[in-house]
């Protein structure tokens, strides 16, 4: 670059403020009913005291998140004081004064500090190239990746959420890891599962790693197990540090009694297999050929339309799907299928672990098995997966190819989270930036070889144009749109449930497949 | 990384912050019965399409020249008029003849919104990016850092996006105006400057310079022969455009005259609201507004003009390269700016002196945002600090006159004190404005203080620029890519 900065790492700051100025100049913009979520709790961690904020239920949104996490907006809630006390009561559902947005919108950037802090430390994990110049540098490309990912602006910063905050943690704890500061990367990850248990679908992935990798303190010269080195020490001390962490977040509550209540909070049964807009996984494909067999037995007289179930045939997004040809599918056969996704990915670093970027590996398995076959998945799960395989993109090339497909394809599926006009252009805008960059740094950074994307997967991921167009500026102007309004979210979810499945297969046969280069890294 | 890509990334980030700024409040909204700009721009767009053109500029029971008469040229006036069939189509509401006075929805704001953006895309930006591939200095990666300043530059996103008005086409056919002559495409940049002429009487304030340069380049190829041809050619450009233009209006001779009395009112003072020029500024100290008389203010204001603006045009007129012309183009915007009569301070468009304005229009925090992400942005990507040494600001003339007095004195460093002076004090003076309640007896303290504060800028400028287009110094680069 032309800046004769003299400090070396300027740019990382240059590209963090950036980015902030950006998600300041989209305070304004629509926000979800998540905004009133956190709005309700930072209400009631203020006004009511901890025995009673998981039985709270003026609003509909209620606690369902970790007490750790409801300890962060009570911290929040005495800086919300100063903004606008009105914010603060239980009753005002739906305030959102001038004053109350700014605070929240604030508080979501100024806590993307850690998140800041855990993409330098994760950028020191990587293997450099000294020399190049500063827009092909991995470490460049990475921080651009993380820090300006659609994904987390979009869902952060306008449909309102704080996984900035939580993202950081985790990948803080990831680069712990890669430093071999096992202890810290432990508590890391356990303080994560304290402030939102979604994270339990990767928590195999670190079990098995630090089982593994790290408890045993040896292995042999052809990475099998050494059964001798194990350490009780090292057990019992990774043990301690994740049940004190569960006991000063849960442990006010056991006290308390309150312990079936608050796991009903944070587990409620949901009703139905997908999501009203159902996220690009193997169920979306699953309901898509269920209604094709349908259409089709119907056409072919070998079903009975009475007999079929009600509004499966011209209803769109009910929560509870009635398969009518496939059987349905319970919540305990998505957790079988979820297992049984993730299980060879386990066995695998078990048997041969790579180091740091095979529990890498394995995580982004865990969390796209679980996004693929889970019950009822929002698709800003994808994101779990999307971020940290951006570490593994700017070092390999099946990698990067893997991210590329599925990243776009991810990002996309994004979009109806935006359905209003006003998002649109920053939508789209935002979507082409982070394509555009992430396609033409990592195609330069992995130019030797030929090409990145083979012409198969470019086509797949151009037809995205046509589907936007054809979803969002077409069909809303065709007669269908009133009958059929579903149709074009359930087109973008199986297209990109393709891509989505795709990346997971190519995932999984690069994990199986590699193994002689990372001999050379060391298990400890 | 390849330059498409970069020079893509950097326009994906000026159209995000543009439209992100817009979904800002604009001006006058919700403020009847006036309201602002953007109801002006609204109500254009419903006279143009109701009445009869030759109505458009006059004073009738369908159009009340008061409420938002139409004072830019012809352009405008057709632009509008193509707004309002776009208006008609999706909602015959916004464009209805008197019902519509003062709509507001949220549809509408996104429509009115999107006709800027869409300006923008055709005219402005392609302008810009064109102008840093071939007229930048440095290397591509310099290139693409102006681009982006450039295209985040705050004044133009706060007042087209915020505000609400359409600079970025008048700019935008001026920068193609430069465009054309810096390429050697005479006639297409008479054409397009002589076009945002039309679009916005403002551009006169750039009329100079293109005239001397035109004139100087005719001349140096010989007023007998080729030069005289060119000149021919030129000039016929310029009024055929003309004629195009001001067709409708060329029927009947009251026409013209209304329209130019509607575009140069000199019935209005000699300043209005708190404007950066010298005026404003001087007449806090002496009432001039109040102790001369409107003939004087006029000859006062032309002479002064004329007297700041005629060394720079003569010294183009006898060096017409790019340039000279790059640099008078800014000491006749300033000199104009400061000096002549009726300036509006967005003629300016110098974003921190607008700060009263945006506070009115409720654009504090896009403001605040794009203000430092700019700053933020030329001081790192065009080290505009590491290169204030003597040699960078051509002032070695300068350091002949202080040696002989002040021999101490590093230029370098002072310049650099008095930029982070200047910046403190327009931090202090907005965050003042904002937070703090003016004394009774002084209720325009602050945005008199504003106006003070960037007039003094705008005077060490043009001074500044002026010195540098006359004395000429060396330059570093050789020529080549200059001229």
């Amino acid at each position: 670059m032309a800046a004769p900065m003299t400090n070396d790492q300027s740019w990382f700051y240059a590209l963090a403020l950036g980015v902030s100025f950006l998600k300041c100049l989209l305070i304004n913009a629509y926000h979800s009913t998540d905004f009133e979520v956190h709005r309700n709790w930072l209400a009631l961690t203020h006004s009511l005291p901890a025995a009673q904020w998981y039985y709270e239920a003026t609003s509909e949104w209620t606690l369902d998140y970790p007490p750790l996490f409801a300890w962060f907006e009570y911290g929040l809630s005495h800086i919300a004081s100063f903004f606008d006390k009105e914010m603060l009561v239980v009753q005002n559902l739906n305030y959102a004064s001038p004053a109350t947005i700014l605070f929240q919108r604030l508080s979501v950037i100024v806590a993307d500090v850690v998140f800041f802090y855990a993409v330098k430390e994760c950028c020191k994990c990587l293997r450099e190239d000294k020399g190049k110049y500063l827009l092909g540098k991995p470490s460049f490309i990475l921080t651009v990746l993380l820090l300006w990912n659609f994904g987390l602006i979009i869902v952060d910063h306008i449909h309102f959420q704080y996984n900035g905050f939580l993202f950081g943690v985790l990948l803080l704890s990831i680069a712990r890891h890669f430093q071999n500061r096992h202890f810290e990367g432990a508590l890391l990850f356990s303080i994560l599962l304290n402030l939102k248990h979604i994270y339990l679908y990767i928590a195999p992935a670190y079990g098995i790693y630090l089982l593994r990798c790290f408890c045993f303190t040896q292995s042999n010269a052809d990475g099998s197990l050494q059964w001798r080195s194990f350490s009780v020490v090292r057990l019992v001390t990774l043990g301690t540090i994740v049940l004190s962490t569960f006991s000063v977040s849960f442990g006010p509550f056991i006290a308390l009694g309150q312990l079936p209540q608050v796991l009903s909070r944070l587990f409620p049964f949901k009703r139905g297999l997908c999501h009203a807009y159902w996220a690009p996984n193997i169920w979306a494909l699953y309901n898509i050929a269920d209604k094709a067999f349908s259409i089709l037995g119907v056409k072919f007289k070998l079903l009975d339309i009475n007999k079929l179930p009600k509004a499966s045939m011209t209803g769109g997004l009910v929560q509870e799907f009635q398969h009518s040809v496939l059987p349905s599918v319970s919540p305990l056969a998505t957790l079988v299928c979820t297992v049984l996704s993730i299980l060879p990915a386990l066995f695998r670093i078990w048997h041969r672990p790579n180091g740091a970027r095979g529990f890498l590996r394995c995580l982004v398995i865990c969390a796209l098995g679980s996004f693929m076959f889970g019950w009822h998945v929002h698709e800003k799960a994808i994101l779990m997966a999307i971020l940290p395989l951006s570490l593994l993109a700017v070092e390999s090339r099946e990698d990067a190819r893997i991210f590329l497909i599925l990243s776009i394809t991810g990002h996309y599926s994004l979009f109806p989270l935006l359905f209003t006009t006003q998002e649109l252009p920053i939508k789209i805008l935002l979507l082409l930036l982070f394509t555009i960059f992430s396609l033409t740094s990592l195609k330069t950074l992995f130019r030797k070889g030929g090409a990145l994307l083979n012409p198969l997967e470019a086509t797949y991921l151009l037809g995205l144009i046509p589907l936007e167009l054809i979803c969002e500026f077409v069909y809303p102007l065709t007669v269908w749109q009133k009958t059929f309004p579903f149709l074009p979210l359930m087109l973008t979810s199986v297209y990109c449930a393709l891509g989505v499945t795709y990346a997971f297969i190519r995932l999984y046969i690069s994990l199986l497949t590699c193994s002689d280069s990372t001999k050379k890294i060391k298990t400890q | 990384m390849e330059n498409w890509s970069l020079f893509s990334l950097c326009v994906l980030l000026g159209l995000t912050s543009r439209w992100a700024v817009s979904f800002h409040s604009y001006s006058g909204a919700g403020k009847p019965p006036m309201f602002g700009d953007y109801e002006a721009q609204r109500h254009w767009q419903e006279v143009t399409y109701n009445l009869p053109v030759h109505e458009w500029y006059f004073n009738t029971t369908n159009n009340d020249l008061n409420y938002w008469g139409l004072d830019y040229p012809p352009l405008t006036a057709y632009h509008s008029l193509v707004c309002a069939y776009v208006a008609k189509l999706l909602n015959p509401e916004w464009v209805e003849l008197h019902a519509s006075r003062g709509y507001e929805s949220h549809s509408h704001k996104l429509f009115m919104r999107a006709t800027v953006l869409f300006t923008d895309i055709l005219i402005y930006i392609p302008a810009v990016l064109l102008y840093c591939f071939y007229f930048c200095d440095g290397f591509s990666k310099q290139k693409v850092a102006t681009a982006l300043c450039i295209l985040l530059y705050p004044g133009l996103i706060l007042i087209d996006y915020g505000h609400f008005q359409y600079n970025s086409v008048s700019l935008g056919l001026a920068l193609w105006g430069i465009l054309g002559l810096g390429l050697g495409w005479d006639l297409f940049g008479s054409l397009a400057f002589t076009l945002a002429l039309n679009y916005k009487q403002m551009e006169l304030y750039h009329s100079l310079p293109f005239f001397c340069y035109l004139l100087g380049k005719c001349i140096k190829q010989g007023l007998i022969g080729r030069g005289f041809f060119q000149l021919a050619k030129i000039s016929l450009t310029v009024l055929v455009t003309f004629a195009l233009c001001w067709m409708p209006f060329l029927s009947d001779p009251k026409q013209p005259l209304q329209v130019l009395h509607r575009l140069f009112p000199f019935g209005r003072g000699l300043f209005e609201d708190k404007v950066a020029n010298t005026w404003c500024s001087l007449n806090v100290l002496i009432k001039i507004k109040t102790l001369l008389s409107r003939e004087t203010q006029l000859f006062l204001s032309f002479a002064l003009t004329l007297l700041f603006i005629l060394p720079s045009s003569l010294k183009l007129l006898s060096k017409p390269n790019l340039w000279q012309f790059k640099l008078a183009l800014v000491n006749s915007s300033l000199a104009f700016f400061l000096f002549s009569f009726q300036v509006h301070e967005k003629s300016i468009l110098l974003a921190a002196f607008m700060l009263p304005l945006l506070v009115k229009d409720g654009l504090l925090l896009p403001y605040v945002v794009t203000s430092l992400a700019f700053l933020f942005l030329s001081l790192y990507l065009l080290s505009a600090l590491e290169r204030s040494t003597e040699e960078e600001l051509r002032l070695g003339i300068y350091r002949k006159l202080t040696r002989h007095w002040l021999p101490k004195l590093n230029l370098s460093r002072i310049i650099k004190w008095k930029f982070w002076f200047s910046l403190v004090a327009m931090a202090a003076l907005s965050f003042t404005s904002v937070w703090l309640e003016p004394p009774a007896k002084f209720p325009d303290l602050f945005p008199v203080l504003v106006s003070i504060l960037s007039f003094l800028h705008f005077l060490g400028f043009i001074i500044y620029f002026n010195l540098v287009q006359l004395m000429e110094p060396q330059r570093k680069k050789s020529q080549k890519k200059t001229n």
